[in-house]
């Protein structure tokens, strides 16, 4: 099932093409991963699939990204999109409070009062990211004191907890060790069956060790894209072999 | 003890080989003494002949010849602050929210006001009096009152409140801002939940450096709030003219007979003036630790 269609986008930073003619599919229900070079364009592909770029002064945009078959840029609302896609970001960023409220703030902006229901979707959240058994008796302490990879999982709580469709994550466990990169993995490709997940990920290891698609990008362009066992075992274009054999990088 | 005395003889034996870097010690050393010294000097002074006049007379309610107390000066003083935050610092404070949330960088606008504001905290406080004194007490006829002070003050902390709340805002990591879009927040919500509780330390030290400047002020108020030493009271309060401690001082000391009082005034104002260094010294160290 396609969740989400991207056709003939491309992006401008000022007189900068960073992304071009994209055309792409990406399928319900499965980890897709977006790898390439640095520069090549996969965060800002990934950041126009929230609009995140709409917040960058002199960032253009033609082509269309339809989210089951709506264009984000005419038919839905950009507070509400943000809702259906959420975000986790490179360096964990989590807002100077409680990890209650960290998690609840989601919940809160989208109109949830009720403090029974507010508790209710923070447990869950906070279930489903892993890390409940660790912060269920630290809820009021600030969000500030925890580790990075706790630090991490609890953004990612936080992206759960306003009950998105598509979760993006751009790079979410470069800046962590590996054991807490393992458990954030391990969590992806546990919601998965419910959550549509794009990666943006460095570490080729890391895409095949859990994406079920992979989309290589070189200077813009999507060069290949296809199932991740197979692009990572049997690439058809010669720049993607390169790449996956780190014969540039 | 052993230790510094070898590290005073190490010390010694190199200013001997290198006689130059004792030119530099030398002056260095003397410099920090004067500076000291003359602090030691200018506090000591005023406190030691300040306490000794410092009477349960001086704090009486009711100011009188007899005692000329600095109490309804020092209510004054507080009325001052207070009304004067209450205008400036939601108009400085909002003012600092355009300009980091919602101008664009470069805009003609942004450099207008940030030109007007740097220009304005410039002036002479003797210019803000007379501008005080023409404008709400003459034009707007008001007359010499607390409210003319209150809004000569306000205008002349605005520039000081506007910078402060802005250097706050900035100081706001972008990484939180990007966390609140990312969930579906609206700008409003952003500012109003995430960027302006991060920023509230920064805007409070601003305003205690404002505190700071009102209390210290004399030329602005005397042509403005007036001298007269009663505490404002009634509805029309906030039209009754009013002395603030420093002008409480500067009449003391000009009239000439209660030289004694005076100094126990200073004493009062010292302390209060270090009391708001204090308690910025202590937000200054909660910021950082945070």
């Amino acid at each position: 099932m396609d969740k989400i269609i991207i056709e003939n986008l491309n992006l401008f930073y000022g007189d900068f093409c960073a992304l071009k003619g994209i055309n792409m599919t990406i399928r319900a229900n499965e980890i897709t991963a977006f790898i390439g070079p640095s520069g090549c364009g996969k965060t800002s592909l990934l950041k126009s699939i929230n609009r995140m770029n709409d917040l960058i002064e002199g960032c253009i945009i033609n082509g269309r990204i339809l989210l089951d078959g709506e264009s984000i840029y005419r038919d839905v609302d950009i507070n509400l999109l943000r809702k259906r896609v959420g975000m986790v970001f490179q360096k964990p960023n989590p807002f100077p409070m409680s990890v209650y409220d960290n998690v609840a703030f989601g919940p809160r902006t989208h109109g949830i009062r009720s403090k029974l229901k507010l508790d209710d979707l923070v447990e869950k959240a906070l279930r489903q990211a892993a890390i409940w058994d660790e912060l269920k008796d630290r809820l009021k302490k600030s969000a500030l004191e925890l580790s990075g990879g706790q630090q991490q999982r609890l953004c990612i709580a936080r992206a759960l907890a306003v009950q998105p469709e598509v979760l993006l994550m751009d790079e979410p466990t470069s800046a962590l060790d590996p054991i807490s990169t393992l458990r954030i993995e391990e969590l992806a490709v546990d919601l998965k069956k419910d959550y549509t997940i794009i990666i943006v990920t460095h570490n080729m290891q890391q895409a095949v060790r859990i994406a079920d698609s992979a989309a290589f990008f070189l200077n813009g362009e999507l060069i290949e894209y296809s199932g991740a066992q197979e692009l990572f075992s049997i690439p058809k274009d010669k720049r993607t072999e390169d790449y996956i054999t780190g014969r540039f990088g | 003890m052993q230790y510094v005395n070898k590290a005073l003889k190490e010390r010694l034996k190199s200013y001997r080989k290198r006689p130059v870097s004792l030119l530099l010690f030398l002056p260095v050393m003397i410099s920090a003494a004067i500076t000291m010294g003359i602090l030691l000097l200018l506090t000591g002074y005023i406190i030691v002949k300040g306490i000794p006049n410092i009477k349960p007379d001086l704090f009486s309610w009711e100011y009188s010849t007899a005692n000329v107390s600095l109490m309804p000066a020092l209510i004054n003083t507080v009325l001052m602050i207070a009304i004067s935050l209450l205008i400036s610092v939601p108009v400085g404070a909002l003012s600092a929210v355009y300009l980091v949330e919602y101008a664009k960088s470069n805009s003609r606008l942004v450099r207008i006001i940030r030109i007007t504001a740097e220009t304005l905290s410039g002036i002479p406080s003797i210019v803000y009096g007379l501008f005080g004194m023409l404008f709400f007490v003459t034009t707007l006829g008001w007359g010499m009152s607390l409210l003319a002070g209150a809004c000569t003050l306000s205008i002349m902390i605005l520039p000081l409140i506007m910078r402060t709340a802005e250097e706050a805002l900035k100081a706001v990591p972008a990484s939180y801002r990007e966390g609140s879009y990312g969930l579906g927040a609206g700008k409003l919500r952003t500012i109003f939940k995430i960027v302006l509780p991060s920023a509230m330390p920064g805007i409070i030290a601003g305003i205690i450096l404002a505190i700071g400047r009102i209390v210290g002020e004399s030329a602005a108020l005397i042509y403005t709030a007036g001298t007269v030493a009663k505490i404002p009271e009634g509805k029309d309060f906030l039209l009754d003219s009013t002395r603030t401690l420093s002008v409480h001082m500067y009449a003391l000391s000009s009239e000439g007979l209660y030289l004694n009082q005076a100094y126990a005034t200073a004493v009062i104002l010292l302390l209060t003036v270090l009391a708001i260094n204090s308690l910025s010294a202590y937000l200054a160290k909660r910021l950082t630790k945070s």
